[in-house]
């Protein structure tokens, strides 16, 4: 690669208070326009906001989950501008004094680890919402002074991989502490990028594009890539790139610039003086963070240790809380030390299930317990073949039923005893000599098509591993 | 101090003010009698004082996260110059 990406991510953030920010206008998502309102997320005159207590409390405990310094002084300050679904023509956001500095994320890609530098995150409120007809806009509130979080991310992200990989990682570890759902869809997590190129091994930046309206982690991904694109065409061509701010169009595939007037961008920060500052001490912070679990990447590390899973089978097992929460349930209780298949059932099978239901592995009703004999069933006593398993699992999912009561119901089981399979295994053999013969002459291929002719006899019931053993003993000793 | 048009209509831009040749003549003069009176701070040395941005001595001033009613949608939509519905109506703006 002739040039290296430059790329900083911007999140916004929902948190999941039951209330806004600065009243007690309900947050929830879906009502009637206008319903969830009132005088001071309007920004009538002689209002006054109050913060919400839990808002604080949940921004510092992602700040410290993201490992940034919580600082003792903070203070919110407008950000001047006018535009329809800001009611106040300012958002109440944080300019010097933010909630939090200097924190960083480790993303883990292809094994290894890569620590991306955060420089803030800071305590903020969401505008309303515009629907826009042919010649007029419709406002809907609702959504005003929602609690959001700012999170800014150091430049130093170097390619759409990354950052994907980034916006993955922060959204586990936020998931985690249950403070916002981090649904793009409904827009609870947002992300602008930042994105530059310069020569490989340069010092000095390039000129940086703005990346706006990607609604989804692809999105930011495809966005990201077309532009390195069209960046490295003008350069490359000996142009020179402008300092634009560019939207996404997914439909499209492609960005494009946004006209932005001269000097709009003055929004004349101050203090604002209807929010007194912050003082957060030290034990205030220290009992936040006895709040924090687990976070995704402790935890796989500790998968990897304790239950000698590969890295990519821990880190797909602590994905979410929950489903870590399941997945270690299920790692505890099998009884073998090799605790591989229970990954390979959960990451496999489960997770197939799950999605086709558009829920998590934790929420099939499907109780450990039950996994996990389903697994030893057919893993350790091989009562059923893996592909039985499966059919298994769903009717599990289905009717709630255990494993050993649906193999019974259907007589899944294999045949595995000598004694019923050797009838069998003769039959075979008086009907295919020649078969039998090109095996004593040397041909190993025809032992599996003996096998196979076993299994077809058994309507597939014949525990293969079984047959092959026998097989194998019986013409050997003939 | 002095202050020139140019930037007294930026600012009459940023509050969305339309000002006639008249009053930005007056209103440059006003201006910087304003700032000339603000700048009589700049005698004082407050290299060692920490920025102000509160006058109050309290801090931490915060509620329970418990919903309260809203209001109705008839008081909300009151004043408004123009509705539809639940919504409010602005000519079209788009960024």
């Amino acid at each position: 690669m002739k040039y290296e990406a430059v790329i900083g991510l911007e999140v916004h953030l929902h948190l999941n208070t039951k209330t806004k920010a600065f009243c007690g206008c309900s947050t929830e998502f879906g009502n009637a326009p206008n319903s969830q309102v009132c005088p001071v997320c309007l920004g009538f005159p002689g209002s006054l906001p109050v913060y919400n207590q839990t808002v604080l409390d949940y921004a510092i405990k992602v700040a410290l989950a993201l490992n940034c310094k919580v600082q003792e002084y903070t203070k919110f300050d407008r950000k001047n501008y006018f535009y329809p679904d800001l009611p106040k023509n300012y958002q109440v956001s944080q300019y010097d004094l933010p909630l939090s500095i200097r924190g960083f994320l480790d993303i883990e890609l292809g094994g290894k680890f890569k620590r991306i530098g955060i420089t803030r995150v800071h305590m903020e409120e969401d505008a309303g919402k515009l629907i826009h007809q042919e010649d007029i806009s419709l406002v809907d509130f609702n959504r005003t002074g929602i609690p959001l979080l700012e999170i800014v991310s150091e430049p130093d992200i170097n390619s759409p991989e990354e950052a994907y990989e980034y916006l993955a990682t922060l959204k586990s570890t936020i998931q985690y502490l249950d403070v916002s759902d981090c649904d793009m869809e409904k827009g609870s997590l947002r992300c602008d990028a930042n994105i530059s190129l310069r020569l490989a091994g340069a010092k000095t930046l390039g000129v940086k594009t703005e990346l706006k309206n990607m609604n989804s982690f692809k999105g930011v991904k495809d966005a990201l890539s077309y532009e390195i694109k069209r960046q490295t065409e003008v350069l490359d061509s000996g142009g020179k790139l402008t300092q634009d701010t560019r939207l996404w169009d997914a439909k499209a595939q492609e960005t494009v610039a946004m006209r932005t007037k001269e000097g709009a961008k003055d929004y004349r920060y101050f203090p604002e003086p209807d929010l007194p500052p912050f003082i957060i001490k030290e034990d205030k912070v220290a009992e936040i963070k006895k709040t924090i679990p687990e976070l995704p990447k402790e935890k796989m590390q500790r998968f990897i240790k304790d239950y000698g899973l590969s890295e990519y089978d821990a880190k797909a097992l602590v994905a979410s809380k929950k489903g870590a929460l399941f997945a270690e349930e299920c790692l505890k209780r099998f009884s073998d030390k090799n605790k591989k298949p229970v990954a390979n059932w959960i990451i496999g099978p489960l997770a197939a299930l799950a999605g086709s239901r558009a829920c998590e592995t934790s929420e099939l009703g499907i109780f450990p317990e039950s996994l996990v004999e389903l697994i030893e069933l057919v893993e350790k006593k091989q009562i059923i073949s893996n592909l039985s398993g499966k059919v298994v699992l769903e009717e599990m999912v289905n009717t709630a039923k255990t494993a050993q009561t649906i193999i019974t119901e259907k007589s899944l089981a294999q045949i595995s005893d000598s004694g019923s399979l050797n009838s069998v295994i003769e039959e075979v053999i008086r009907e295919n000599t020649k078969s039998v013969t090109d095996f004593k002459s040397g041909k190993a291929n025809a032992l599996m098509f003996l096998v196979g002719q076993v299994m077809r006899k058994s309507s597939g019931k014949a525990n293969p591993k079984v047959v092959q053993e026998l097989m194998r003993e019986r013409l050997e000793s003939a | 101090m002095s202050i020139d048009k140019k930037t007294v209509e930026d600012v009459a831009h940023l509050a969305r003010i339309e000002l006639e040749a008249k009053e930005l003549e007056k209103l440059s003069k006003q201006l910087e009698h304003i700032l000339a009176f603000i700048d009589k701070l700049s005698v004082l040395d407050t290299g060692n004082i920490a920025p102000t941005s509160h006058i109050l001595p309290i801090s931490n001033v915060l509620r329970k996260d418990e919903p309260r009613k809203s209001l109705p949608i008839e008081k909300t939509l009151m004043n408004a110059p123009d509705k539809q519905g639940n919504f409010f109506v602005v000519p079209k703006v788009i960024e």
